[in-house]
């Protein structure tokens, strides 16, 4: 009769468990890929716009990705979320463009360096949309990566060693924790009347202070992790890590499109090789 | 399958074993000889130094190996050497922080199974098994960063029983936590099956619980060995010299209040104070010929309307108090509920979120600024010390004497030498005045990171935690340097979770309890 209850609690916990990771993968489509695939789709995709800076590939993939955004289920407030670095960098990428790319065409303002022509005002739309089509899909893709799952997948996939990937999951966890530490050391050193951490030699001081701090952790961590038999030999995996259909239809997709944009351009003729200098 | 989880306790052998450091002249432990019968619980107890920590990273085989150390004699599980039975035996360690590993909670638990090689589908049975066993019901997906110090133990110990040890391994695994979190640690250990060994300063709390007390000897071998009641009734006293804790004795520390009053000798223990109300009193230290400063002298520091908190974010608002020069004033309250920020507000260290902390004038004389958290970190050294919970974070020197040296030289102290001196030999640390800081043991750290407080004579001491994981000895030590400071005429304010120190140097008592503010945040 126990047995039977204690069953049924432990089918329950791990059926939790998989509802809980369903739920993940209902409200973020990216959850349900590989971080494997993600990374390598991530790749795949970057290579053929890499190649060239001209506003139709470049919108045509922002444009595809962002209604295949929006058919997925992932939010603007989502996307906003995961790139809003870029978002405020890639305009910027583009306005030194428009001032100080090589004049082309009609000259349209001159003053000191800055000349906007033509020539600048195309680069700096297609750097700017360039920027966007490569970097919000990878964010959006990248950023909400899970570490153990990623580390998951690096030590069963691509057969990494575990004690490498393992420290380097754990050693996440730490960041967390040192950010703390550094606060905490900050102060002991304004008690100990030494916080002057504005000048060179009391920031190399607390630097290293923390860099000790660190080092103590992480053997502390060892400790803990040995206590628990690891490194004993050979060990199984909680959770699998296995690429399946879906990991090979994103890895496609992402190639796809990328592929397909800069037909686009080809065929239009606006293709423009990275570094061939100004248009016609 | 269920069989091969709840696996047999362990019998543990240690015939004439020792153990040295490898970086150290003496053994840490030498010549112990020890029979644990299967499923035996015991308490073990020991002055610090005596090896108690080096013993239970022996029998949980993680000391490793001849680069390591030197080891003598032997020390088995069930007949086997320890060292090679990694699994067997398991480890919680004293910090909760130390002994999370993975970033959730069922990942967390499953990592100890996955090292063992146990099947995919056991492992996740032996986690829901060992998540329940110690009362742990979030989702496995529950971030560890978010758990209480109370509630990162039981994770460790379920972490621990899904190896399905024979042997569990508990190394001080209350001394961070609150009274609720220990009681929660203690519930969840009650209810293993295993052969335990637990290393913990607060015997009272654990009698119920063990059917053994085992006392190491510094020097090698046992002070003390059998049922708890006939050893501390046999080797009471001894074990009292020796700086264990022996349930229902408590401490004397000296109070010598200034004034005409006669010096009294305080007891901690609970039945000689009446004073049991858990909030803000005063029944001690602001009334009465007790106390050197009158009512009308104004507060030392002065905290009104303070809000602290974690990030940004308040946890608790609206805390009033005054510091009060000859008193002694406590701070207690659950974990997570900003006591430590808001000593450290008072101390200067940080900045309260919302509401003033300022220092009379007195006290602020020479500075620019009535609140002392812009003061700068010089002009603290004389006017408010701070003694942090872990003392190696504010150690900044290379050697003991070095460290004391510190603040005498950037106040401008006069006959500094002779200043260090003095603390050294006050403090009994002068055998010690070469060493490094962080090599100190844990009850001489403490003595050390009060002493380099005391060098600067500051007219205000805060202290967080000051007492936890000490030894009596120690503990005593440290409460009646409190005491002096504070019947000299300063003023003393320490966060604590210890009720002996509390009855002892509860002058007046703050208790900070959690606010809707502080589950919001905890939720």
């Amino acid at each position: 009769m126990t047995g039977a209850t204690a069953s049924a609690a432990e089918a329950s916990t791990a059926a939790s468990a998989e509802a809980s990771a369903a739920s993940n993968a209902r409200t973020d489509p990216v959850a349900a890929v590989n971080p494997l695939a993600l990374w390598f789709a991530a790749v795949l995709y970057s290579l053929p716009l890499l190649t060239s800076v001209d506003i139709v590939s470049g919108g045509t993939s922002l444009g595809v990705w962002l209604v295949l955004f929006t058919a997925l289920g992932i939010t603007p407030a989502t996307i906003v979320k995961r790139t809003w670095p870029l978002l405020l960098a890639a305009p910027l990428s583009g306005l030194s463009m428009l001032l100080y790319a090589e004049p082309g065409g009609t000259v349209h303002v001159t003053w000191w360096l800055v000349t906007v022509s033509d020539n600048s005002i195309e680069l700096a739309l297609a750097i700017t949309v360039r920027v966007l089509a490569i970097g919000v899909p990878t964010l959006v893709a990248l950023v909400g990566i899970d570490p153990t799952r990623l580390a998951d997948a690096l030590a069963q996939i691509a057969r990494l060693p575990a004690r490498f990937v393992l420290g380097a999951l754990a050693a996440v966890r730490l960041a967390g924790v040192l950010a703390a530490d550094h606060r905490s050391l900050a102060q002991a050193r304004r008690a100990r009347g030494l916080s002057d951490t504005r000048s060179l030699t009391g920031w190399l001081a607390l630097a290293f202070a923390l860099l000790v701090t660190a080092m103590r952790r992480g053997t502390m961590l060892a400790t803990a992790m040995e206590a628990r038999a690891f490194g004993s030999g050979e060990r199984t995996w909680a959770r699998a890590s296995r690429l399946t259909r879906r990991d090979a239809v994103v890895v496609a997709l992402a190639l796809g499109i990328a592929l397909a944009a800069v037909g686009l351009a080809l065929a239009t003729g606006t293709y423009r090789l990275v570094g061939s200098g100004g248009g016609a | 399958m269920n069989a091969s989880h709840s696996s047999r306790p362990a019998r543990v052998v240690a015939s004439g074993w020792g153990w040295r450091h490898a970086s150290r002249r003496l053994p840490a432990v030498s010549g112990l000889d020890l029979v644990i019968e299967p499923g035996e619980r015991v308490l073990l107890l020991g002055p610090s130094g005596a090896g108690k920590s080096t013993l239970l990273a022996g029998l949980a085989g993680i000391l490793g190996d001849s680069e390591d150390g030197a080891e003598a004699g032997a020390l088995t599980l069930d007949g086997a050497p320890a060292a090679r039975q990694r699994g067997r035996a398991g480890l919680v360690l004293q910090d909760p922080e130390a002994n999370t590993i993975l970033p959730t909670l069922g990942d967390d638990v499953a990592f100890g199974c996955e090292n063992l090689a146990v099947p995919r589908d056991e492992i996740w049975r032996r986690v829901a098994r060992s998540l329940d066993a110690v009362g742990l019901r979030y989702p496995l997906d529950r971030p560890t960063a978010h758990l209480s110090g109370g509630e990162r133990q039981r994770l460790a110990i379920a972490g621990v029983l899904a190896m399905s040890p024979g042997l569990l391994l508990l190394d001080e695994p209350t001394a961070n936590l609150d009274h609720a979190g220990a009681a929660e640690v203690r519930r969840a250990v009650a209810q293993t099956r295993t052969t335990l060994v637990v290393v913990d300063h607060r015997v009272d709390e654990w009698l119920g619980l063990v059917d053994r007390v085992v006392v190491l000897e510094p020097a090698g071998g046992l002070i003390a060995d059998g049922p708890p009641d006939t050893v501390f009734a046999r080797a009471g006293s001894a074990l009292e010299a020796a700086g264990v804790w022996v349930p229902g004795s408590h401490p004397l520390v000296s109070r010598t209040p200034p004034g005409p009053s006669p010096s009294s000798l305080r007891s901690s223990s609970p039945d000689e104070t009446s004073d049991e109300t858990p909030d803000e009193s005063s029944p001690r230290g602001t009334l009465g010929p007790v106390c050197r400063s009158s009512p009308a002298d104004p507060p030392l520091v002065t905290a009104a309307g303070v809000a602290v908190g974690h990030g940004g974010r308040a946890v608790r608002k609206d805390v009033d108090l005054e510091v009060r020069a000859g008193e002694s004033l406590v701070i207690t309250g659950p974990n997570g509920v900003g006591k430590t920020t808001f000593a450290f507000c008072l101390a200067g260290l940080t900045s309260p979120l919302e509401g003033e902390v300022r220092a009379s004038a007195q006290l602020a004389h020479g500075t620019r600024s009535p609140h002392p958290h812009r003061w700068r970190a010089q002009q603290l050294l004389t006017r408010i010390g701070t003694v942090f919970q872990r003392p190696e974070h504010q150690f900044v020197a290379r050697s003991v004497r070095d460290e004391l040296a510190v603040g005498p030289r950037l106040v401008g102290a006069r006959d500094q030498s002779a200043l260090v001196d003095e603390l050294l030999e006050r403090l009994r640390l002068t055998h010690l005045a070469h060493a490094h800081p962080c090599t100190l043991s844990g009850g001489e750290q403490r003595r050390l990171s009060v002493a380099t407080v005391l060098a600067t004579a500051p007219r205000v001491l805060v202290l967080d935690e000051p007492t936890f994981g000490q030894d009596r000895t120690t503990w005593t030590e440290l409460a009646e340097l409190v005491a002096a400071h504070v019947d000299s005429g300063g003023a003393a304010v320490s966060v604590t979770h210890d009720d002996d120190y509390v009855r002892v140097l509860g002058d007046r008592r703050l208790r900070l309890e959690a606010t809707a503010v502080a589950q919001a945040v905890r939720a």
